[in-house]
């Protein structure tokens, strides 16, 4: 049993408790609540109600009519989840059965472990708000981020069948190139803080100011003027990096239904299919997450107290601890509801176009800003 | 990082490298590799190098790997699938194995460097990506540069072989 009382137990208890808040309690329903602002906002942007109201299905019980105790349809995520589970599990017969179940776990899995790194709050019962405070923080993001491509592209490939196949190889020919853009857009970040640790970063915003926002901390130098005009070229390449990695519209070449019917899930239906769509929606609140740690400051909230690893365990510095998770996590709805917004406001890129824009421009812009960052530095050290 | 784990993780890299070669499927053989490199960063990981784990995973199971499992599903190799072991081959390879490994085991014995066990490291957070860029700027600039003009050529020998190609 000597094994067993060298483990650091508090230590593993807490990582446990956090990486289960995290999944169940925010992200898993974060994600049904994404897809039902995004049907809602798709409505209101098309001039239509959206699912508006499902509640209680006590028609099944002989009633005249459903309950309807949520407020606008507020049960949805919940009748689409069953929806989801009670189907029937099917499995063509042309497929490669162990790499055709094997490729939604693929899908899933790397989505929600890009999380573990992100810092979603600062201090709650003495207790630093981040599963693994580790100091390859963004580093670690982009890695697990490359693994996500395998799901995808052994969906296709398993799937036996032509466009589940080219779907899959349109999309890792996509988040191959725009890993690039993506990596060397976050480097001027980097090179301001001087650090590569998530947690660093938001305490650097912290003392100077949000990145995008440098008044954030109640004063403005010339040298933070300076500064904002590539971070705003790095954020909005970050951004267009981050739409075509997550392969959301107007780069959802992948899975284009007029042209791939549905792209590599095509052949998968009920939670096979759902574990993909867990995935994407979770690859796009990591990526929100990341845009708000890196250039909005992350948990922090101007002119608010912040609290400190001793008076997170009063009351009043959890009630703070609670207000800097929550401002996280409203940062990343709001990031969330822009996505949305995108999706249903631009037409769709022609392939060569998608290419094109990653390869001849951003890949570019982001490798001639880190110079204009390192410049700058350089000249007001 | 505690013995059960190294043992645990070992045993499974080892595993998949071993499913690599014994694979017939190079779909299959491509992703045992790829399991492979995930159970190495692992190891660097619980070691406390960070950096190298991260870089491991981003470089090889990220990229290259990617690159590879794209340009096999491209090629469809289905007859790799029904071809059978080459008799003469195997017992080739095997006793090449044998010969490295037991040489490998004389020179583990007489080196009594390695028996010792490493001194325990000072600090609680090590800052290793910035040590990795002080020694390459520093120490290491020239070796650096000249792997840099390697990999231009490498590139640029690329551009121009499939050119050539397409004539």
């Amino acid at each position: 049993m000597d094994f067993f009382s060298t483990l650091p137990l508090e230590l593993m208890a807490a990582s446990v408790a956090k990486t289960l808040f995290l999944v169940f309690l925010v992200v898993l329903p974060l994600v049904s609540y994404t897809v039902y602002a995004e049907r809602r906002v798709s409505a209101l942007i098309q001039d239509r109600l959206g699912p508006n109201r499902t509640g209680f299905p006590t028609s099944l019980l002989g009633f005249q009519k459903d309950l309807q105790l949520f407020l606008g349809g507020l049960g949805q995520p919940v009748a689409d989840a069953m929806k989801f589970m009670l189907k029937e599990e099917f499995t063509p017969g042309h497929v490669n059965h162990f790499y055709f179940w094997l490729a939604p776990v693929l899908a899933m899995v790397p989505a929600l472990s890009t999380l573990a790194v992100i810092p979603f709050g600062n201090f709650m019962f003495g207790h630093k708000m981040v599963v693994a405070d580790v100091n390859v923080g963004i580093l670690y993001v982009f890695a697990i981020a490359s693994i996500g491509v395998y799901g995808i592209v052994i969906a296709g490939w398993a799937s036996n069948s032509k466009y589940p196949f080219l779907g899959g190889i349109r999309a890792s020919s996509q988040m191959i190139s725009y890993e690039l853009s993506l990596g060397l857009s976050a480097v001027p970040v980097l090179l301001i803080i001087g650090n590569l640790n998530l947690s660093d970063a938001i305490q650097y915003q912290v003392n100077n100011g949000w990145l995008l926002l440098p008044f954030t901390d109640g004063k403005l130098t010339a040298r933070e003027m300076l500064l904002w005009i590539p971070l705003m070229i790095s954020f909005v390449v970050f951004t267009i990096s981050m739409f075509a990695e997550t392969n959301r519209l107007p780069f959802d070449l992948p899975e284009s239904e007029t042209e791939l019917v549905a792209g590599y899930h095509t052949e998968y239906s009920a939670m096979k299919f759902a574990l993909f769509f867990l995935g994407e929606y979770a690859a796009m609140i990591a990526g929100s997450s990341l845009i708000v740690v890196l250039f909005l400051g992350g948990w922090h909230l101007p002119l608010l107290p912040i609290n400190d690893i001793e008076s997170s365990m009063t009351l009043s510095g959890s009630i703070l601890g609670l207000v800097h998770i929550t401002t996280f996590f409203a940062k990343v709805a709001c990031i969330l509801i822009f996505f949305i917004w995108v999706r249903w406001t631009l037409p769709r890129f022609r392939f060569d176009q998608l290419m094109k824009l990653g390869w001849l421009y951003l890949f570019e812009i982001a490798l001639v800003n880190i110079f204009i960052t390192a410049g700058i530095l350089a000249a007001t050290k | 990082m505690s013995p059960i784990l190294f043992w645990i993780l070992t045993i499974l890299m080892l595993s998949f490298g071993a499913s690599v070669v014994i694979n017939r499927n190079p779909v299959a053989s491509a992703l045992s590799l790829v399991a492979s490199f995930l159970c190495l960063a692992s190891l660097f990981v619980g070691l406390d190098a960070f950096f190298i784990g991260v870089i491991q995973v981003l470089v090889y199971a990220g990229a290259v790997m990617v690159l590879f499992l794209f340009i096999i599903m491209l090629l469809d190799l289905k007859a790799e699938n029904r071809r059978h072991f080459n008799k003469g081959a195997l017992a080739g390879g095997a006793l090449v194995t044998v010969g490295f490994v037991s040489q490998f085991l004389r020179v583990l014995e007489s080196f009594k460097a390695g028996s010792k066990p490493f001194p325990a490291l000072g600090a609680a957070r090590i800052e290793d990506v910035r040590s990795v860029g002080n020694a390459l700027f520093t120490d290491f600039t020239l070796p650096f540069q000249v792997v840099g003009v390697l990999v231009l050529v490498a590139t640029i020998g690329v551009i121009v072989l499939s050119r050539r190609e397409l004539k």
